[in-house]
């Protein structure tokens, strides 16, 4: 199978959807010649011209607007925020529009959307482009959130989330951009709400997303070597979330370690942890849930503090077998 | 009001008519070297940052204002120190010129704990909270967000403080940017809305991403007076701030100024200049604010190039001490990152 990274990735779902279904197109800022703030859609302006790679002012609220209206009425629209943080400006038309549309319509509108957003922290951004905000996404019922971690994933789950009849929140850590993965040649796509074992193992089970799911698997690989077996569940889709696969591994390890960047208090991890105490996984669990999430605090600038806001590799160790050893 | 642009009254006077003018604004021979002055420590200070984050030294991103002194120091020179700052992204040169130090400056860019903001915010949020200035910011828009409340709260204190909120021309393209002038005109507001139009807002073209232009007629929507001039030259700068803030500090309501200016390095750091041409980047320099303004002073006798060659000496230096400085700061200790989320 072919290497791509995890940009290129998301740049050919893009290209070979927009190539199938003439309803798809791309709305946002600089997404033309400048090819977008991280170049995903570089050279997407010259095979599909201006119409479709329709670059706007910079009008968040008017951007996630257009693509809903453009959604209700029988087009495809990908929306891209230069960054996840930008979203929180178009709040209005996510939340009080897009995902309410179809229920308080009685079930008679579709909004066919997907929002591209990077995410996360590491570059130096400091507090105003770095934050994890898929959390609060998730609160809102009617809008699906997808975070990929690997160039397989994205690609894979981006055509499910083009081809998807509800609005997708499709969440992009920078720092995956430059990853590398196989990818298919051939089409191919992953089904929204499936989560996939990314390392298996047998004493603990580790849930995580994103950018933390490549650490947990550093770690993972690592701690192997002592005889420490750690299985890493990545969800791939945080709403709706895949309980079920969740509350099987747990059943299988009896520990449960759930690690993600966002910050800690209103947290996606506390929703996995209930979905475990509500199941009759929790019957199987041999010590307290822990999680590790990124500090309560705004990602500060200093690149030392920066790292100390979210978990690292070391962290997550040091968690784990703190979990193992029953000291927390 | 015509949509032209109103010519720099300065570009058709002959050198001893601009001094006379310069006079009736109030600025005397030692004010104008100084603003010249002021000029070249901007624009060293941006080339210095851009080689640090060359070499490393500079975390994230940031966004330089060589090309656009002009605007700054016009304004900064007519502020007080009382007044309130509304800084935006490509905000450096603002902030020096209303009477930043450097040093503190420098150590920000470095995330030091001696920087403005202990290393926590950078460049694209640094502040001086103490002195009334409430930061630069980092989404767009951000600080007209900010800009009519700040306007609320010193008409209701009834002290004869303003507030000068800066942005880019993409900012008007914002829903804020119309909710904040509504609100501003409605209640009177003393603000000044000063628009550093460089032409693009990363990749776009104004004309490309902007209904009506010049964006002056957008405050005139609003019925707020509204002008659109020549932002490369100091002196038409300082006039019009200077007409706006007697207006604005009078209790007659927000001012909007448009500037037209050109920013000579790229948007950003992941700026290839894809959008536009070597030979226009080149042609504005050949316009800029700074070799315009040296000229003037020369002509006048104000300044020759011994005096010139000195003053980029003595700005060069304080640069210099400014990155030792910064170089030989602490860093923030990892102990304190969950300090100052709450007050
Ligand atoms: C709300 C928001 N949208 C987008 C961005 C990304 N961004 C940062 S600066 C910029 C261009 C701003 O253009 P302009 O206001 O004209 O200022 P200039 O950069 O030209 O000085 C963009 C799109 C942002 N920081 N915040």
């Amino acid at each position: 199978m072919p290497e791509i990274t995890y940009r290129g990735a998301i740049h050919d779902a893009m290209v070979e959807e927009m190539r199938r279904d003439k309803r798809v197109f791309l709305i946002g800022e600089d997404i033309g010649v400048y090819g977008g703030a991280f170049g995903v859609s570089q050279g997407m302006l010259a095979e599909f011209g201006p119409e479709r790679i329709r670059e706007t002012p910079i009008s968040e609220q008017a951007i996630v607007g257009a693509a809903a209206g453009a959604a209700m009425v029988g087009m495809r629209p990908i929306a891209e925020l230069m960054f996840m943080d930008f979203v929180l400006l178009a709040m209005e038309p996510l939340v009080n529009q897009a995902a309410k549309a179809r229920y308080m319509f009685g079930g008679k509108a579709k909004v066919p959307m997907v929002i591209r957003m990077p995410s996360g922290s590491g570059t130096g951004a400091a507090a105003q482009h770095s934050q994890s905000l898929e959390s609060i996404l998730m609160h809102i019922p009617g809008i699906k959130v997808v975070a990929p971690s690997t160039p397989y994933d994205a690609k894979g789950l981006l055509i499910s989330s083009i081809r998807d009849p509800n609005p997708v929140c499709f969440v992009e850590h920078k720092l995956l951009y430059k990853i590398k993965g196989e990818v298919p040649a051939e089409e191919y796509s992953i089904p929204l709400g499936v989560a996939d074992i990314k390392h298996e193992g047998r004493d603990i089970t580790v849930v995580t997303s994103g950018i933390m799911v490549q650490k947990s698997i550093a770690v993972a690989r690592k701690l192997e070597t002592e005889g420490i077996s750690i299985e890493v569940i990545d969800p791939r889709t945080l709403r709706p979330l895949d309980t079920d696969a969740i509350a099987r591994s747990v059943k299988k390890t009896g520990r449960l370690l759930v690690v993600h960047e966002a910050v800690k208090t209103g947290g996606w991890a506390g929703e996995v942890m209930a979905s475990v105490s509500e199941s009759p996984a929790f019957d199987y669990l041999d010590s307290p849930m822990r999680r590790l999430t990124g500090k309560d605090i705004p990602i500060p600038y200093n690149r030392n503090l920066e790292a100390a806001a979210v978990p690292q590799e070391e962290d997550i160790e040091r968690e784990i077998r703190a979990i193992l050893n029953n000291q927390y | 009001m015509g949509t032209e642009k109103i010519k720099a009254a300065y570009d058709n006077l002959q050198t001893e008519d601009v001094l006379k003018k310069a006079k009736e604004l109030g600025l005397d021979n030692d004010t104008l070297v100084n603003m010249y002055r002021t000029m070249i420590k901007i624009r060293l200070f941006e080339e210095k940052a851009d080689q640090l984050y060359a070499l490393g030294k500079v975390h994230g991103t940031m966004h330089l204002s060589a090309g656009q002194e002009a605007v700054a120091v016009g304004a900064g020179f007519v502020t007080r120190d009382d007044d309130y700052l509304l800084n935006h992204h490509r905000g450096h040169g603002h902030f020096i010129a209303s009477g930043a130090d450097i040093n503190k400056m420098m150590a920000e860019f470095l995330g030091k704990e001696t920087g403005y903001c202990h290393g926590r915010g950078g460049s694209m949020h640094i502040a001086d909270i103490t002195a009334n200035n409430l930061g630069a910011n980092g989404i767009v828009g951000g600080g007209i967000e900010l800009a009519a409340g700040v306007g609320l709260a010193v008409q209701m204190q009834k002290t004869d403080q303003l507030v000068l909120v800066l942005f880019g021309d993409g900012a008007t393209n914002e829903g804020i940017f119309h909710e904040s002038l509504n609100m501003s005109a409605i209640w009177d507001l003393p603000v000044i809305y000063l628009c550093e139009n460089n032409h693009y807002g990363m990749s776009a073209e104004v004309a490309r991403v902007s209904s009506k232009v010049p964006f002056k007629d957008r405050a005139l929507a609003h019925g707020i007076p509204g002008y659109f001039i020549d932002g490369n030259d100091v002196l038409a700068v300082y006039e019009f701030m200077k007409n706006a803030t007697e207006y604005t500090r009078t209790g007659k309501g927000p001012v909007f100024i448009e500037v037209e200016t050109y920013r000579y390095f790229g948007h950003s750091k992941s700026d290839r200049n894809l959008y536009r041409s070597r030979e226009e980047i080149e042609a504005w320099k050949k316009r800029g604010p700074i070799l315009r303004f040296e000229k003037l002073l020369i002509d006048a006798k104000l300044i020759n190039d011994v005096k010139v060659k000195e003053i980029y000496q003595d700005m060069g230096a304080l640069i210099e001490k400014a990155v030792t400085f910064a170089e030989n700061s602490p860093e923030p200790e990892i102990k304190d990152v969950m300090e100052w989320v709450y007050a």
